[in-house]
């Protein structure tokens, strides 16, 4: 994802800038570290079909509360299901949310920014509507879409993206604020551009550099509130195992079996650790001025 | 400045609403009937229709809201179907619960996040830097509900130093309420302190690299006058801002963790509430909490632009 979205962003740019960010990009260590860790965990996700023989929820109940072994590197749980299988099939439930709120709170947060920013009559009433999202604490919003919706995985991508949307739309906004007063704008509108083209092909591309920095994040908020929803129970059902549903099942019995519950938080941490160094890495390149963003 | 204020005051009115609306459609959204799903599927049709004819859902949507909004203007934020209680009693009860976790938490955040982010400003580029920042890293990274029942599993049924859950209210015995609230309280501190000494290092560099810190170093301050005095006051700024979020993650963060150390806390209830179905208790918490945000964010809001003479926007 991170990838395809650099590219759009420098696709915007002069050819010459473009090969300059890249470059800052590739010797940023942040940026090294983060980047390694998250495809290490993307091809694991994706090709967890060839990288285990056992099926997720295969119970052998003879082989229950194994210890790490060669046979079961991460263990058994309650039912003998192999944790090796169930962390790797975990990752693609947990990765897919994330992604998946990630890229619909960068689409429709740009929409709501650029719009508000273009439209000052509508403004007020966006962010209004923006600001009182922002006033549920994001956990607490998300587990009230979820409880309404049921425990379903869409019912969590659509109950992270309403948490997550109101910052992503903010930042849209305050950038394409500035942008909008540019020369290059009233020079687009004097040779008769459209409101739909200006927003689309000049205000949207120069607002996205703070917009993905700001996704990147919260593909790795998505990652913790979905283990945190799941461990609730309200979030991704068992038997699909999902990082957080197989902490909460191997709670439990956690004095007896700790490698249950270990290893998908141990998934939670590195992939959450691996978007945030990504993060760090595009901000500290595309956008020096939002530093102080923690 | 006085119009400022203003201004931020009368904007805050809508949010209001639209907070009170947002809470209102929970229910009335829900798919399918919502008296169904609030009775269960086994429920009988008589038993369904008093369920509806109760939450007044048998009347048109416009009624519905503005009944609802009466209610809340009588300070009626519902019932709970569960404990038969209004929605206030019931939060009320285990608000000082929750309360005193928070409270703990941003005791000990605010201090050591703060002055882990100054360090690592400060001592930029050594070694220093790269542990405090590495830590801090962790701690937003690790989900902390993992951590607190590793924690429990190590301090709780390891070593045997702390209760491994539980709770003890303040006034028997101060001791013991402290010892059942330490534990989370430092779990729900991990990620908080990690977003706060992350956003204060960013600040302090930005404010370490302006000409006025530059000039009184110049001048012939003291490091200590030129780094605590200029460049941190500068800093401060946009540390207040956090504060918002802080509290808000903290109370988020609450709900997780009062279910790890099984808290009587607010978190809980509203978990417990989802489980039952108990929709109108869900609805009524976070309708109180949203509006405890509005105001709160406001706050942060007016201190900033009294601590910062340079905001001027309207």
């Amino acid at each position: 994802m991170t990838d395809l979205a650099v590219g759009a962003v420098a696709g915007t740019l002069a050819p010459r800038r473009r090969f300059v960010l890249l470059r800052r990009l590739a010797a940023h260590r942040s940026f090294q570290i983060g980047l390694v860790l998250v495809l290490l965990l993307a091809l694991a996700a994706i090709f967890a079909p060839f990288l285990t023989s056992v099926d997720p929820s295969a119970m052998k109940v003879r082989f229950r509360f194994r210890p790490p072994s060669a046979a079961f590197p991460f263990g058994t749980d309650n039912f003998g299901r192999d944790i090796f299988t169930r962390v790797l099939y975990g990752a693609r439930v947990s990765l897919w949310i994330g992604l998946v709120v990630a890229i619909s709170t960068g689409v429709i947060g740009a929409a709501i920014g650029v719009v508000a920013a273009q439209f000052p009559r509508l403004d007020p009433y966006l962010m209004r509507c923006m600001d009182a999202l922002m006033s549920f604490p994001a956990i607490l919003l998300a587990l009230g879409v979820t409880a309404a919706l049921g425990p379903r995985m869409e019912s969590v991508i659509i109950a992270l993206a309403v948490a997550y949307v109101p910052a992503g739309a903010r930042i849209v906004r305050a950038s394409a604020l500035v942008v909008r007063e540019l020369d290059y704008i009233a020079a687009a509108r004097i040779a008769g551009a459209s409101n739909f083209r200006i927003m689309i092909r000049h205000i949207l591309p120069n607002s996205v550099s703070p917009l993905l920095v700001h996704v990147t994040f919260v593909f790795a908020y998505a990652i913790l509130a979905e283990a945190a929803l799941s461990f609730l129970g309200v979030g991704v059902p068992p038997p699909t195992a999902s990082w957080g549903n197989i902490i909460a099942e191997g709670r439990d019995y956690a004095t007896e079996a700790w490698w249950v519950m270990l290893f998908p938080g141990l998934g939670i941490t590195l992939s959450a650790l691996g978007l945030n160094l990504l993060g760090d890495g595009l901000r500290d390149v595309l956008d020096p001025r939002l530093n102080w963003r923690g | 400045m006085s119009r400022l204020i203003t201004v931020r005051i009368l904007q805050a009115v809508p949010v209001i609403l639209i907070v009170s609306v947002l809470a209102f459609l929970l229910i009335t959204l829900l798919p399918g009937d919502p008296a169904v799903v609030i009775a269960g599927d086994q429920a009988s049709p008589a038993a369904i229709a008093a369920v509806r004819h109760n939450l007044g859902l048998d009347k048109p949507l416009i009624e519905q809201l503005g009944i609802w909004f009466v209610h809340l203007l009588q300070g009626n934020f519902g019932s709970s179907l569960m404990l038969n209680q209004s929605v206030l009693s019931a939060m009320g009860e285990r608000l000082p619960v929750t309360l005193s976790l928070a409270a703990l938490s941003i005791l000990v955040t605010l201090p050591v996040g703060i002055f882990a982010g100054v360090i690592a400003a400060y001592y930029r580029q050594t070694w220093v830097d790269s542990l405090v920042m590495t830590l801090a890293l962790i701690g937003v990274s690790a989900p902390a509900f993992w951590i607190a029942i590793l924690s429990i599993l190590f301090f709780g049924v390891y070593l045997r130093w702390l209760p491994t859950s539980g709770y003890t209210p303040f006034f028997p015995n101060p001791v013991l309420w402290l010892r059942s609230l330490v534990l989370p309280a430092l779990m729900l501190s991990l990620f908080q302190i990690g977003f706060l000494a992350r956003m204060t290092r960013s600040a302090m560099l930005e404010a370490l690299g302006q000409d006025f810190v530059r000039t009184a170093r110049a001048k012939g301050l003291s490091e200590w006058k030129a780094v605590g005095k200029h460049a941190f006051r500068n800093a401060l700024i946009l540390i207040v801002t956090a504060i918002g979020i802080l509290l808000s993650t903290a109370i988020g963060g609450s709900v997780v963790l009062e279910q790890v150390f099984a808290l009587p806390g607010v978190g809980r209830l509203v978990v417990q509430g989802i489980l039952a179905r108990d929709y109108p208790l869900v609805q009524g918490v976070m309708l109180i909490y949203g509006f405890a945000f509005v105001v709160i964010n406001l706050a942060v809001d007016l201190l900033y632009t009294v601590l910062d003479p340079r905001v001027r926007y309207d």
